[in-house]
């Protein structure tokens, strides 16, 4: 099943599961400290583990968000990739919109009026 | 035979966490979304639930995307939290309400209900949170039944079906045979989105109709919309508003609203609260 696009909203449907299964695979690794403490150690023996394609390696590495949703990445697993580097959701919000993070909050907070 | 006392509908995003974490409940940035819950406290003083029935949805803790169940029900005698990537900070465990939950179970089975049951059963921030707004001190005087809805990868389940689960976990409820007090739950929204570059997207016009509708002649209003229509009103985040429809449906025919709260924003989100009673 497809559903008609909302701009600027991936739904992550069954392609993008398995298109993004190694990735989301590797992120849903990180709940664990020690897993996380192991990626920062040997980045490229970790993601080799979890047999990431190219597409997937070259998101990961560029911790670029958008890159990671495009390889198959689902937001609640990269929220764990995220952690590493102790980045929040809205780090993640400002760096999808291209905003500053102050920016995007002030866009947040816009909303209340 | 059990009563269901009320419902309480909250948001849970991991921010609140941290803000418990910092001591911040009065800082000007959160002290207008945890003011929110002191009318709530004051119900619970008065009503002490014995149980509480929680819909939530698992963030990546306890389910991956090996096994995805739509609709899963803890059976297990405890529930314990997990760092969950970033360190959230560890709560007491849960004391499980087994024989509701496998009420529960045989109950929705037989509702035609396909539900995975789940003896062990890790919670996440979607469940430990909203539990810590509505006991700070964590001493939980509840024990739990967790009912996890899949908001990770679709399809989902429609809102419609939401919404027929609320109303048989609320059947099975008041058909269960116990004296038991028995608290609704429903954790997640309101309006937020997290991925794409449409980030950051809050409604707050659809948001408080949502609100509206649930205390309306018509409270299943929001199961006409498709979970993609929903989405793109709500935000992908904002589909969590799927557990305040079940719990809804869990409280019967009429309701009567004791407290709602609304705030923009919390972290990326709109955040809601509702208190309602069957009437």
């Amino acid at each position: 099943m497809t559903y008609a696009e909302i701009p600027g909203t991936p739904l992550f449907d069954g392609r993008a599961a398995r298109r993004g299964y190694a990735l989301n695979r590797l992120c849903y690794s990180f709940n664990d400290a020690a897993n996380r403490a192991e990626f920062v150690r040997d980045e490229d023996a970790y993601c080799a583990r979890y047999a990431l394609n190219e597409e997937q390696r070259e998101a990961v590495r560029a911790r670029n968000v958008l890159q990671l949703i495009a390889a198959g990445g689902n937001v609640y697993y990269l929220a764990k990739f995220a952690g590493i580097f102790g980045l929040d959701v809205q780090d993640l919000g400002a760096q999808q919109t291209g905003m500053s993070k102050d920016e995007f909050k002030a866009m947040l907070a816009a909303y209340a009026h | 035979m059990a009563q269901i006392l009320g419902g309480v509908m909250t948001s849970h995003v991991p921010a609140i966490g941290r803000a418990i974490h910092k001591g911040l409940q009065d800082d000007p940035y959160w002290q207008p979304f945890f003011a929110g819950f002191k009318p709530v406290h004051e119900w619970l003083a008065q009503a002490l639930p014995d149980v509480v029935v929680v819909f939530y949805n698992d963030h990546g803790l306890n389910f991956f995307l090996d096994k995805m169940p739509t609709f899963s029900i803890g059976a297990a005698p405890e529930y314990r939290n997990a760092d969950e990537g970033w360190g959230i900070p560890q709560v007491p465990a849960f004391p499980g309400e087994q024989d509701l939950s496998w009420h529960l179970i045989e109950s929705l089975v037989e509702d035609e209900f396909d539900v995975t049951t789940c003896q062990e059963m890790l919670v996440d921030h979607a469940f430990t949170l909203p539990m810590a707004l509505l006991w700070p001190d964590q001493t939980w005087p509840v024990k739990v039944v967790p009912i996890c809805i899949n908001t990770v990868q679709f399809p989902l389940p429609t809102a419609a079906r939401c919404w027929k689960l609320g109303q048989a976990v609320g059947r099975a409820v008041r058909a269960w045979d116990s004296d038991a007090k028995v608290m609704v739950l429903g954790t997640g929204g309101l309006s937020h989105q997290l991925d794409g570059e449409r980030a950051g997207f809050i409604n707050k016009e659809f948001d408080l109709q949502f609100m509206d509708s649930l205390v309306s002649d018509n409270p299943a209003w929001a199961t006409q919309f498709s979970v993609r229509d929903l989405v793109e009103k709500a935000g992908t985040q904002g589909i969590e508003l799927l557990m305040w429809l079940a719990t809804r449906g869990a409280l019967g025919d009429s309701v009567e609203e004791i407290h709602r709260n609304y705030h923009i924003p919390i972290s990326n989100t709109a955040a809601g609260l509702m208190l309602l009673a069957p009437a």
